[in-house]
C-alpha cells in the first residue's frame, strides 16, 4: 500500500437492495475537513432504450471477480489523481425504470482531480466490469442490452501516452 | 483440473453455468478451440470470429493467457454495467 491510498476512505459495494445516492455522497463528503468537493455521478435506469418501451431489467454479474475489478478501477483512479474519498456502490438484481443503478462519488481538495476521477471511474466501469443488463420490455419479451462502441471509445481516451 | 463459468447470454447459449475439466488445455485460446471443436451453439459461441471476454481467476485475461491447473475461467460477452 502506497501512502497515498491509505490517505483515502474508500469504498467499494455491490448490492441488490435498492441505493441511496445522497446517503452514499453524504458519507464521502464528511469526516475530513481537507475535503474541498465532492463530485458523483449517478447512473438511473431509463424507461426507454433504443426505440422500446423498458418496463423492467435484471442487473446479472460475477460474484467475486465484480468487487475485484471495481476495487481495481478505484485503486487506478487513486493513483492517477490527488483525492481523499471515493465510493463506488452498484447495483445488481431485479431494477425498475428510475432506479439508481450505480454511484460514484469521488472527494478531492480541489474540484479538477474530483471531476476528472469520477468521469474516469464510470468510463471504465462500463468496460471492465463484469456486469450484464437483461431487458423486459412492455410486452414481456426480454433481450440481453448490447454493450456500446461509444463506451470503448470513452474507455480508450482515458488512455495514459 | 480446471473450473470453468459461464455468464448472461453465454450462459443461457449453452444451457449450462459451468463446468469442471479434468485435463487443461493451457492457454484461453487453446480452450476456445477446444470448446468450439463441441460443435453446434459451442462452435457459434466461441468460434474465432465471436468476441467473447475471458477471465482467468476473476482478472481480465487476453487469448495468450495461460492457465494452471486449479484456475477458474470465466467466458462471458462484453460487459454493459453502469
Amino acid at each position: 500500500m502506497s501512502e497515498i491510498s491509505q490517505e483515502i476512505a474508500i469504498e467499494v459495494r455491490v448490492q441488490s437492495t435498492p441505493l441511496d445516492p445522497l446517503q452514499e455522497v453524504a458519507a464521502v463528503s464528511t469526516g475530513n475537513p481537507a475535503i474541498g468537493g465532492v463530485v458523483s455521478f449517478i447512473g438511473l435506469m431509463r424507461d426507454l432504450n433504443q426505440g422500446q418501451q423498458i418496463a423492467a431489467m435484471t442487473l446479472e454479474h460475477y460474484p467475486g471477480m465484480t468487487e475485484k475489478a471495481l476495487t481495481a478501477i478505484v485503486e487506478e483512479a487513486a493513483s492517477r489523481w490527488r483525492l481523499l474519498g471515493i465510493r463506488l456502490v452498484h447495483r445488481v438484481g431485479e431494477i425498475l425504470p428510475e432506479d439508481p443503478i450505480v454511484v460514484v462519488a469521488v472527494a478531492s481538495a480541489h474540484r479538477g482531480e474530483a471531476f476528472r476521477a469520477c468521469e474516469f471511474i464510470i468510463d471504465y466501469l462500463k468496460t471492465r466490469a463484469p456486469f450484464w443488463k437483461r431487458e423486459q420490455t412492455s410486452d414481456g419479451r426480454t433481450h440481453w442490452v448490447e454493450a456500446r462502441a461509444s463506451d470503448d471509445q470513452a474507455a480508450g481516451n482515458w488512455k495514459e501516452s | 483440473m480446471i473450473r470453468l463459468l459461464y455468464f448472461a447470454s453465454l450462459r443461457e447459449r449453452l444451457g449450462r453455468g459451468g463446468e469442471t475439466l479434468e485435463a487443461n488445455p493451457g492457454s484461453v485460446a487453446a480452450l476456445r478451440t477446444e470448446l468450439a471443436a463441441r460443435g453446434d451453439v459451442w462452435a457459434e459461441v466461441f468460434g474465432e470470429e465471436q468476441r467473447v471476454l475471458a477471465a482467468v481467476n476473476q482478472e481480465m485475461a487476453g487469448t495468450d493467457q495461460p492457465i494452471g491447473d486449479g484456475d477458474e475461467v470465466g467466458f462471458f460477452p462484453p460487459v454493459t454495467g453502469g
